[in-house]
């Protein structure tokens, strides 16, 4: 048998911030504004839950400018759950997300969601021992937050909206780039790079790997079983649903038909077993009708 | 013949234990459903969320058929989340459980995800090299029963235990290249 001091072992390392999101894998993160309703995601079998002070579509409605939450109610939440509490600081807020590392929040989504505070720069996220989860909607973006730090990736979606149809968009653009790398020379990686506008190094280790180097879940969109499992059958590693559990119509039996659609994103006869008596839906908003100004995929350089 | 090896496939780092697995020799199958388990040699319960897992297994009946494959001699070995899923008793919680090892498990036991962290153990049992073991908001096992092997701790908290064909580790060694881990598991199986 063999025994170890503690507190000899290396915290914040690459390994373990990455880690943290492949424990995560094949689970659905729920966007939660209280510890009863992240008591209803848990209960629902959430993997972890974003801790907010208004779920994307009020945000939306209540427009003005979107910041972190008040420390009061990440802190409450995180007391009512054992799952992981992630929360969400404006792009390019490195002090935001200082005080949510302070906190002790166990992941720092670095948001389109909230009004960017850096309209340049995204957070040096590797001079945090938290991990950060960060939006992309194409691989060069993708792998631009990596190479800033950022140990897991979500395609962005348009949150908020209900609507799926931008969330299989960023997917399939990421696979679709992912796989044509793999056919690419590797004479021709550098030129890649520069129309990708992506890090070389992280570029070369994409196409070695043929996934990316992080695990990326999809998110922006997400309301019903089949949405979570549609994500999933396109190669997402898990789903985060924002709006579209607690501004649903039962949003505990929704929470749980998700998780198990997720789960079973390959069985049919699975997902229309969990899709039935779930009540309505959130009512969904039509892309094109929003404003371009109030697009929230576009936020993130 | 190569040992015939299932990683329970619900939720979790699925793909990083079959990929271990098979550097340690192993046959590997993803199980979703409790049918697949019936001629298995061992399960894997991954590193993920035990109480995400813990429900799903209740729902798809996991609870009952696992203890039923391990009297019929299959061996379980549970990282993480699955250490939890193993253990007797669960500190604090009345989760179900698997109760496949006399012991008791503590979550999230080293603190939340910035007190994460990575560290060589010395494991004499699988050759002079540490082990490089890797916790995420890692569980412990508190105390354990007679008939259960401590085989390593950090400081006094015991991180690596089994019990006949069953192993527990709290820390993750699927993240790493090095196979001794799996293969000790493997090892385990081999036993009659």
């Amino acid at each position: 048998m063999s025994k170890q001091e503690p507190n000899a072992g290396a915290q914040g390392t690459w390994r373990v911030k990455a880690g943290l999101a492949q424990m995560l894998k094949g689970g659905v993160i729920m966007d939660v504004t209280t510890p009863e309703q992240a008591k209803i995601a848990e209960e629902a079998g959430a993997v972890a839950v974003m801790a907010l002070e208004r779920v994307p579509a009020d945000i939306r409605a209540a427009g003005g400018v979107a910041r972190m939450a008040d420390p009061t109610i990440i802190t409450r939440i995180m007391e009512s759950v054992t799952v992981p509490v992630m929360a969400k600081a404006r792009i390019g807020h490195f002090v935001e997300a200082q005080i949510l590392e302070a906190l002790g929040a166990d992941y720092i989504d670095e948001s389109e969601v909230l009004t960017p505070a850096d309209e340049e720069h995204h957070i040096n996220k590797n001079k945090f021992k938290v991990p950060f989860v960060c939006g992309a909607r194409n691989l060069g973006e993708a792998l631009r937050r990596i190479g800033e730090g950022a140990a897991m990736v979500r395609t962005k979606g348009e949150p908020g909206t209900g609507n799926v149809v931008e969330a299989v968009r960023h997917l399939r653009t990421v696979m679709d780039e992912v796989r044509k790398l793999q056919t690419l020379d590797e004479d021709e990686l550098m030129a890649e790079a520069k129309n990708l506008g992506a890090p070389y190094e992280l570029l070369s280790e994409v196409k070695r790997l043929g996934r990316l180097p992080v695990v990326n879940f999809s998110a922006g969109g997400i309301a019903t079983p089949a949405d979570a499992a549609l994500m999933m059958q396109l190669g997402a590693d898990g789903i985060f649903v924002g709006s579209g559990i607690f501004k649903s119509r039962n949003p505990a039996a929704r929470a749980r038909a998700i998780v198990l659609a997720t789960t079973h994103y390959n069985d049919p006869k699975v997902l229309a077993e969990v899709s039935k008596d779930l009540g309505e839906a959130m009512p969904g908003i039509e892309i094109s009708k929003i404003n371009q100004a109030e697009m929230m995929q576009t936020r993130g350089w | 013949m190569a040992p015939r090896v299932g990683v329970l496939d619900l939720q979790g780092d699925v793909a990083e234990h079959v990929e271990a697995l098979q550097r340690a020799g192993a046959e590997t199958f993803r199980i979703k459903r409790v049918e697949q388990l019936a001629d298995l040699d061992g399960l894997v319960i991954p590193g993920g969320e035990s109480t995400a897992i813990g429900k799903l297994m209740t729902r798809y009946g996991f609870m009952d058929a696992i203890p039923r494959e391990a009297r019929r001699g299959m061996g379980v070995y549970g990282t993480c989340a699955g250490l939890i899923l193993v253990a007797t008793e669960i500190d604090g919680s009345s989760q179900p459980r698997l109760g496949l090892i006399d012991m008791v498990a503590k979550r999230n036991a080293f603190g939340r995800q910035r007190e994460s962290f990575e560290i060589d153990l010395d494991l004499p049992e699988l050759g002079k090299e540490p082990v490089r073991a890797v916790f995420i908001r890692a569980p412990y096992v508190g105390s354990v029963g007679p008939g259960v092997r401590v085989l390593a701790r950090v400081g006094e908290k015991i991180v690596m235990a089994s019990a006949g064909k069953h192993l527990v580790t709290a820390f993750h060694p699927e993240l790493t290249e090095d196979p001794r881990v799996h293969r000790y598991f493997l090892d385990l199986l081999g036993k009659s």
